[in-house]
């Protein structure tokens, strides 16, 4: 039996069938998810454990090899996603049962919320291990359709209109990114990255302009961010959760790949610096926006803005002619694979610590918030816990990212771009003190006093943040597995 | 003059895909927008099926027409999907555009016109009794 294989195809298949079941079964879509979970999320560590101990796991489908047929690679970086995915799609899985269910089995929720969840994570594990520019395309379309839908789960006038304008930019994204595709098969006779690896020049700017501008729709760089924050903050907060931390990290490793894998970077270098400054903007754009939030869950979505445009001072790092060939260049690598786990992980434990506040109270505005801190405090240090992670603070997997990419910055010779992420750094910290510290202020009248409404959540539901923002944590602290995993750059 | 077969298909293809991007910029109404999308894959489509003729073999590259189905299903999915949306806006009481679009002040002038901050509603609780209601 070629184990490593069966784990390779279980994660992407499993979840899909899961999906179908969910679809014809909708009444125990809850113990469905709950088995494919568990199947998944074994499939995607055994994969771990195996690629670390031989290398790349390499398959090409039903036999055919490209550039006839579709090769899927599980290397290092992409099994380090696809464990992250599998851990937090769990968690979600584990935080929702009990939400969900108290509608009934009947309810639109159970009918709608586990054949998506499952789409999604399928067609997220199918990206995550493709090279083939068509077979992205597929994979990149069924995880908009999936979040889209998610989004749209409520079915209020508002929630449909934020649906509707993330469907908008996501279509536009996809038709950009569809004609670059077409463009490059045209020239080039193959879809395979592998292949055009050796073959992109300086004439397929067009076609590499039309894929980097649809993907950075679909990863909501400044100024393509509007439609995040009203979709995020709009979704059911399991959705919300799995929306801000996966969707955005699936279109910029399709990014990463295309350039890395395959793009001419170090001649293009005036679009790298364009990218990076976009990403620079976006850093401080999001997080001021996120500090003139009034409501918990619009400042954690304005933050995914800000922390997508870390994730894009790579590619001037990587163009700078100081840093080809270097260990800088892998330090940037390293550092943007490092930002984009832990900020899944951070940002995940976020959005399920602010859809418990709302299950407690009812609401989650910032400024009646007072007391919960005392309240439910586990809730409130796991946010915590993820809110060091996106700050980078020591020991995060956040740390270690910005560590690795000032550094990178340094090695580049161009310390300006050091600059962002330290600023972000100081920034971030601003905007996720206010709801720490609205949480932590005791109600004015009576220090004991709980706040207004309030309904107790179960100890063991809370637990469940807690182990997303120890993981984002625990990437820092032992960092030496994904960093031998991920390598140098590719 | 002695044109090979694929230019005017090709010449075709991106002529729609231009008319799709206008029509997408300029339309504010949700239906017209979805229909500009459709015209820009359509013309997609059209470009990359004419650019299989270009290698003067005397048959077409067969992968282009492959994946040219594969994308008209994604594409009816996710219209699909557009129109499923937009019907389930309008029922809840939505309009034929977005709120917030400058552009569609003329077409609707209801109380939707907020910015992005407060974008979402106020009750974002797990329990809401009227979202279910509204959908059927």
């Amino acid at each position: 039996m070629n184990w490593p294989l069966i784990a390779l195809v279980l994660t992407i298949s499993l979840p899909l069938l899961g999906a179908l079941l969910a679809v014809a079964s909708a009444r125990f879509g809850d113990w469905i998810a709950g088995v494919i979970a568990v199947g998944t999320l074994a499939a995607a560590i055994g994969l771990l454990f195996f690629v670390n101990a031989q290398g790349a796991v390499t398959l090409a489908v039903g036999g055919w090899a490209p550039p006839l047929g579709i090769q899927l690679i599980a290397d290092g970086t992409a099994t380090l996603f696809l464990s992250t995915t599998a851990l937090i799609m769990t968690i979600v899985a584990l935080f929702s049962a009990r939400s969900i269910l108290r509608r009934g089995r009947n309810s639109r929720e159970m009918h709608l919320f586990w054949p998506l969840l499952l789409l999604l994570w399928g067609a997220l594990n199918a990206i995550f291990v493709s090279r083939d520019l068509f077979n992205l395309y597929v994979g990149l379309e069924l995880v908009s359709l999936a979040s889209v839908a998610l989004v749209a789960i409520e079915g209020s006038r508002r929630t449909l209109a934020a649906a509707l304008r993330y469907l908008l930019f996501a279509l536009t994204g996809s038709l950009l990114y569809l004609l670059g595709a077409v463009l490059l098969y045209t020239a080039h006779g193959t879809l395979d990255l592998g292949l055009l690896a050796a073959q992109l020049g300086p004439d397929d700017g067009l076609a590499l302009a039309a894929i980097t501008a649809g993907l950075i729709v679909k990863t909501a760089l400044f100024p393509f961010h509007v439609w995040l924050p009203p979709a995020h903050a709009g979704a059911p907060t399991p959705a919300s959760a799995v929306l801000s931390a996966l969707v955005p990290k699936a279109s910029l490793y399709i990014l990463l790949r295309v350039w890395f894998d395959a793009g001419p970077i170090e001649t293009a270098s005036v679009a790298m610096t364009f990218l990076g400054a976009l990403g620079a903007v976006a850093v401080l754009h999001g997080s001021l926006m996120a500090l003139r939030q009034q409501r918990l869950k619009l400042i954690i979505a304005y933050s995914t803005c800000a922390q997508i445009g870390y994730l894009f001072v790579i590619f001037p790092l990587a163009a700078a002619p100081a840093v080809i060939g270097t260990t800088g260049a892998d330090a940037a690598w390293q550092g943007t694979v490092f930002q984009a786990l832990s900020h899944a992980l951070a940002k995940a434990a976020m959005f399920l610590c602010a859809g418990l506040i709302i299950e407690a109270v009812g609401h989650d505005r910032l400024d009646r918030l007072a007391g919960t801190a005392r309240a439910m405090p586990m809730t409130m240090f796991a946010f915590g816990l993820a809110a060091i992670s996106l700050m980078g603070l020591p020991p995060s997997g956040g740390f270690i990212a910005k560590y690795l990419l000032v550094n990178a910055a340094f090695d580049a010779g161009a310390p300006l771009w050091s600059m962002v992420v330290l600023i972000g750094g100081l920034l971030t910290a601003a905007y996720l003190v206010r709801p720490l510290a609205a949480t932590w202020r005791s109600p004015k009248d009576d220090p004991n006093e709980l706040p207004p409404g309030f309904v107790d959540v179960a100890r063991r539901r809370q637990l469940l943040p807690m182990i997303l923002a120890l993981a984002s944590l625990a990437l820092g602290l032992f960092s030496l597995l994904p960093v031998t995993l991920m390598g140098g750059r590719p | 003059m002695n044109l090979e077969i694929w230019i005017p298909y090709a010449l075709c293809g991106s002529a729609l895909i231009g008319l799709g991007l206008y029509g997408l910029l300029v339309n504010a109404r949700l239906l017209r927008r979805i229909l500009a999308f459709n015209v820009i894959g359509s013309g997609i489509f059209l470009l990359f099926g004419a650019m299989a003729r270009r290698s003067g073999a005397p048959y077409a590259d067969p992968v282009p027409q492959a994946m040219i189905i594969t994308g008209i299903v994604v594409a009816i999915a996710a219209t699909a999907l557009a129109l499923g949306l937009i019907v389930a806006h309008a029922r809840a009481g939505g309009g034929e555009g977005l709120p917030g679009d400058d552009a569609m002040a003329e077409v609707q002038d209801d109380e939707g016109l907020d910015g992005m901050s407060d974008g979402v509603s106020d009750d974002v609780s797990d329990e809401r009794p009227e979202a279910q209601e509204s959908q059927r």
